[in-house]
């Protein structure tokens, strides 16, 4: 089991995910999901419209370019082949636009909301990420 | 620059410290979390407690004040009610989570520490976040066809009335 400061990080890291969804949802009257931001903001891509979609995944790169730079160590490369990567991403661009949401829309701001339908979406990516992880341990993968 | 899109700017940035500080930016430990039957790391539970603790009661209080705005027909479920959030427990909801599940166990990617891993550059990240891209943008086309057929049933049934 990790150390109480092991914790530290993680629980951090979720008090600023928390004040970026509120800051959104209180200034902005927007969802922090962001498979949604991706899919809407695509559509503004084709119609060369662009709002607020296209300044929150600014601030998400720039941030992503700012930890790269100062906390190298926060971002790390996936240990799984290229093949599973692949079919990975397919999986998850599909499944979370499918089930409308992914960790922060349904995890982070549909449980905040209460919402039993997001609660059971949470739960229920999670159990199929576990069983997952079980396979490919099982099959020697991981 | 209007101040909206100040804010979601800003917002985007602490989103992505939020997710680095947190590890979900690094697949390992994402992995470790999904591993309950190997060497489990509970600790990004944590991630989601705190996120939860601070935008719960923004939330309730964005409710207390009724800013709740009305559907975003733009994602894939136009019946949702703020971007993002399904209304009802349906098939399309449990069967893309748990394909959302499989793709996060494959790769210990979600899409939010996608987009900040392929911002700071890595190519493996950069592709796994293209084919996310293409993932979903084969819901949205499959989506639109069922929109039109099913428009396409109703101007049929309603044809001459």
């Amino acid at each position: 089991m990790p150390t109480l400061s092991q914790f530290l990080g993680p629980l951090s890291g979720g008090l600023l995910i928390g004040l970026a969804a509120s800051l959104l949802l209180l200034f902005v009257r927007q969802t922090a999901g962001i498979s949604g931001v991706l899919e809407g903001f695509m559509h503004e891509l084709r119609a060369g419209r662009f709002g607020w979609r296209a300044s929150f995944l600014g601030g998400l790169v720039t941030g992503g370019v700012l930890l790269a730079l100062f906390m190298p160590g926060a971002v790390v490369a996936s240990p799984r082949s290229l093949p599973l990567l692949l079919i990975g991403g397919l999986l998850v661009g599909f499944g979370t636009r499918l089930g409308g949401g992914c960790t922060s829309g349904h995890g982070v701001c549909g449980i905040s909301r209460l919402s039993l339908p997001s609660t059971v979406a949470t739960i229920t990516f999670i159990a199929s990420g576990v069983a997952t992880v079980a396979v490919l341990r099982f099959l020697g993968v991981a | 620059m209007k101040k909206t899109q100040l804010i979601a700017f800003v917002s985007g940035v602490i989103f992505a410290l939020g997710l680095g500080l947190s590890g979900m930016t690094n697949p390992n430990k994402v992995i470790g979390f999904l591993d309950l039957f190997g060497a489990w790391d509970p600790s990004l539970l944590f991630v989601m407690g705190g996120a939860i603790a601070i935008h719960l009661p923004a939330t309730a209080w964005a409710r207390r004040h009724g800013m709740f705005l009305p559907a975003v027909p733009c994602a894939g479920r136009t019946e949702e009610p703020v971007g993002g959030v399904a209304s009802a427990i349906d098939r399309p909801l449990v069967a893309g989570a748990a394909i959302f599940g499989i793709g996060w166990g494959l790769s210990g990617y979600c899409p939010g520490p996608a987009v900040v891993g392929a911002a700071s550059g890595t190519l493996p990240t950069l592709l796994f976040f293209a084919a996310m891209l293409v993932g979903i943008a084969l819901r949205s086309i499959q989506f639109n066809r069922k929109q039109r057929r099913n428009q396409a049933f109703i101007d049929t049934a309603t044809d001459g009335l």
